[in-house]
């Protein structure tokens, strides 16, 4: 799915607009020529494997790396010439902590305050404004190297935000904290763009992915979807017209799996923890219990179900692979 | 164009505030330094450790002995009584010098004859072999002008050469080293200070934090400055006070000059920290790096070896580093007085230096990654 089809509603302005944004490290294209279309309000979650050049993405959109072609405008700034305007609008939580250790959570949020140059007068407010915000009022005096990873992120998203920025860019900003503190920080993700912030957050997570409004999936440089998450589950290219996806369940599901790669009339199968994915051909349901009962498997059963986000990852990545050999 | 400036300088004062053992390494490693250093760099050689083999032992012989020890240069260590004696002193390192007088050594000079005392010097130490040396051909020219002006029946020797030596009368190295060695250290100390200020936030991560904020290149280079800067005011006050008082090394000149010209050095230097962590990816890079500035200012800066004998390209490079400039302010005010016309052209250099690497670290640094 491609940025024509996602239909831009004029209420919305666009926050970000990538053209064609390419970035090369030597002969290496780290990205390439991605095409971004970012509305006021939106979660754009934006996915990829490791190495697959999300950062380097966020890195141009900050100001902080030169496309090597394409262009881009973030609230209306060009991130070349006018990158300043740009860091001056934004928030930014880079992917690894990068907030002074040594100093305790109070000094951390001081400093960004003056470094965005808040007015004397209206800092202390401001402080405690975003204090409260990410809760970290227990903190205070806490030196910032002593915080659990959950805190962490959470003093380094009040550090981002205290100039109240209208768009924040979060790079991977779940990776390695426990799945309480992972939820907590998503749903006060979820309350700031409640208020109007937009956010651009990178993960690898799939579940993160189902609580974004929209979706990109960047696979070896590329964009190669784009959408709502709904939009990306009715993609012709992931349930192609006559076929139908099925949740099977089966006694040992690798066994079955394999035997099913075996039926000509299935498209592809995945392992979902202790399900199978199925993608099969329509009318199939019944042919296929029957035939994994033949082949040792007598109480396999099967259910119709909608593709998960997972799903279309995952197809879309092995139509990308198998363009990549061929 | 300063934007940040105020909250860097903020950060940085609690970084330091932050970590007292350091603050406090910080403010004694120059002292200790130049403490250590110091003593290894005063050259004068007193006491001299001797042995006397005296084969003659009336009281002229006595009389030359204690010529040689009221020069201050020789402590006798003992008599001993044979030449092997005396051979072995030397060889076990008890005694510098031996020296031998000859059993006829009155009676020689009586009767109007040239006689021989033996000197033996140890001249694997070359600075005191030196000085046993020229102080023992002082002692024998003294006392043979003493007998010849007695024989000659003149009540004074026709030419005396009375050579004054100004500014350090007493000809104490310490007072010509030390400056210098103020220098060297502060060169070393306060160019270390800010030589890994930014690329320590380079490998820590937090720079790309900072370089997607609205502070500005020179906020961020001044802001990393001034806190320092007081820190090495903190060590040039601790340096000068050992100076003055352990080395005893008095202060001519005038010591708001002093304090003036101290402040450019620091300046410059504290620049060219900032300029080696801009142009380095990490601590190591700026270890080496800062090396290639600290050899020099060691070897060339005029602090050990004069610059008038060095080579032309030799002295060039020595003229690169601030230090040179800083010594010779220095000596300039704490040896002579010097007036301010001496002192200017090589403040005016030092300040031009600092401007100029100040100006090339801010340009080098970019607030975008490579
Ligand atoms: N400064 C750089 N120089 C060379 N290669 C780089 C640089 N930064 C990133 N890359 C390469 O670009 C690719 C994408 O990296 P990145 O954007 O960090 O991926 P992601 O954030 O999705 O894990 C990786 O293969 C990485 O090695
Ligand atoms: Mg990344």
């Amino acid at each position: 799915m491609s940025t024509e089809t996602y239909p831009a509603s004029p209420a919305r302005p666009t926050i970000i607009k990538a053209v064609d944004l390419t970035r090369r490290f030597g002969p290496f294209t780290a990205v390439d020529h991605i095409n971004l279309d970012i509305e006021e309000g939106d979660i754009f979650g934006f996915l990829g494997p490791n190495g697959s050049g999300k950062t380097t993405v966020i890195r141009m959109l900050c100001g902080l790396l030169r496309p090597t072609e394409g262009a881009a405008k973030v609230l209306g700034n060009d991130v070349t010439r006018d990158s300043e305007a740009v860091k001056r609008s934004i928030g930014y939580m880079s992917q690894q902590f990068s907030l002074y250790g040594d100093l305790s959570v109070m000094e951390n949020l001081k400093f960004y305050a003056g470094i965005y140059g808040i007015p004397r007068r209206e800092r202390a407010a401001r402080i405690e404004e975003v204090i409260n915000i990410v809760g970290i009022g227990d903190y205070r005096k806490q030196l910032a190297l002593r915080l659990s990873g959950g805190w962490k992120q959470r003093l380094a998203l009040a550090c981002a935000l205290v100039h109240r920025p209208k768009l924040m860019f979060l790079d991977e900003p779940t990776a390695g904290i426990d799945p309480v503190a992972r939820r907590d920080l998503w749903n006060l993700l979820f309350d700031l763009a409640g208020q109007g912030v937009t956010f651009f957050v990178s993960t690898h997570y799939m579940d993160e992915a189902e609580r974004c409004s929209h979706i990109g999936y960047i696979y070896y440089s590329k964009l190669i979807v784009y959408g709502t998450p709904s939009e990306l589950k009715r993609m012709p290219e992931v349930t192609p017209d006559g076929a139908i996806r099925l949740e099977l369940r089966a006694g040992q599901i690798a066994a079955a799996m394999r035997c099913l790669n075996t039926f000509p009339y299935v498209l592809d199968a995945t392992i979902f923890a202790d399900v199978v994915h199925v993608l099969t051909e329509e009318h199939t349901e019944q042919r296929i219990v029957d035939d994994l009962g033949r082949h040792g498997f007598p109480n396999a059963s099967v259910q119709p179900i909608p593709a998960t986000l997972e799903d279309v990852f995952v197809t879309l990545s092995r139509e990308k692979e198998r363009q990549r050999n061929a | 164009m300063l934007r940040g400036l105020y909250a860097i300088i903020y950060k940085e004062s609690r970084h330091i505030l932050r970590d007292p053992k350091t603050l406090f390494l910080m403010l004694v490693i120059p002292s200790l330094e130049l403490t250590i250093f110091g003593y290894a760099v005063n050259l004068d050689v007193k006491n001299i450790p001797t042995v006397v083999y005296n084969l003659d032992g009336r009281e002229a012989s006595r009389k030359l002995i204690d010529t040689f020890v009221n020069t201050g240069y020789f402590q006798i260590r003992g008599e001993v009584g044979s030449d092997a004696e005396l051979k072995r002193a030397i060889v076990a390192g008890k005694a510098k010098v031996g020296i031998k007088i000859p059993p006829d050594y009155t009676d020689t000079l009586l009767s109007g004859r040239k006689t021989q005392v033996q000197m033996l010097i140890d001249g694997s130490d070359s600075t005191s072999a030196l000085q046993a040396l020229n102080t023992g051909n002082a002692i024998a020219m003294l006392a043979s002008l003493d007998i010849l002006a007695e024989t000659l029946g003149a009540a004074a020797l026709p030419v005396e050469m009375r050579p004054r030596v100004l500014f350090n009368p007493d000809m104490k190295t310490a007072n010509f080293m030390v400056p210098g060695l103020v220098g060297v250290i502060m060169q070393v100390v306060i160019m270390l200070l800010t030589a890994f200020a930014i690329v320590r936030e380079k490998e820590q991560g937090t720079l790309e934090q900072l370089m997607v904020t609205p502070v500005s290149r020179l906020g961020l280079i001044l802001g990393k400055l001034v806190p320092y800067g007081l820190v090495g005011i903190g060590e040039t006050i601790s340096v000068l006070l050992l100076m003055r008082f352990l080395f005893e090394v008095p202060i001519e000149g005038s010591l708001l000059y002093l304090a003036g010209f101290t402040l450019v050095f620091l300046f410059t230097t504290l620049s060219l920290g900032l300029l080696i962590s801009t142009l380095t990816d990490n601590q190591i890079q700026a270890l080496q790096f800062s090396f290639l500035i600290l050899l020099p200012s060691f070897l060339l800066s005029g602090f050990m070896f004069p610059q008038e004998t060095m080579p032309k390209v030799i002295y060039v490079i020595g003229q690169c580093v601030p230090a040179t400039y800083f010594i010779h302010i220095l000596r300039g005010i704490i040896l002579r007085d010097a007036p301010i016309e001496a002192l200017l052209p090589s403040g005016i250099v030092l300040a031009c230096m600092g401007i100029a690497v100040i100006t090339v670290a801010t340009l080098r640094f970019h607030k975008t990654l490579a």
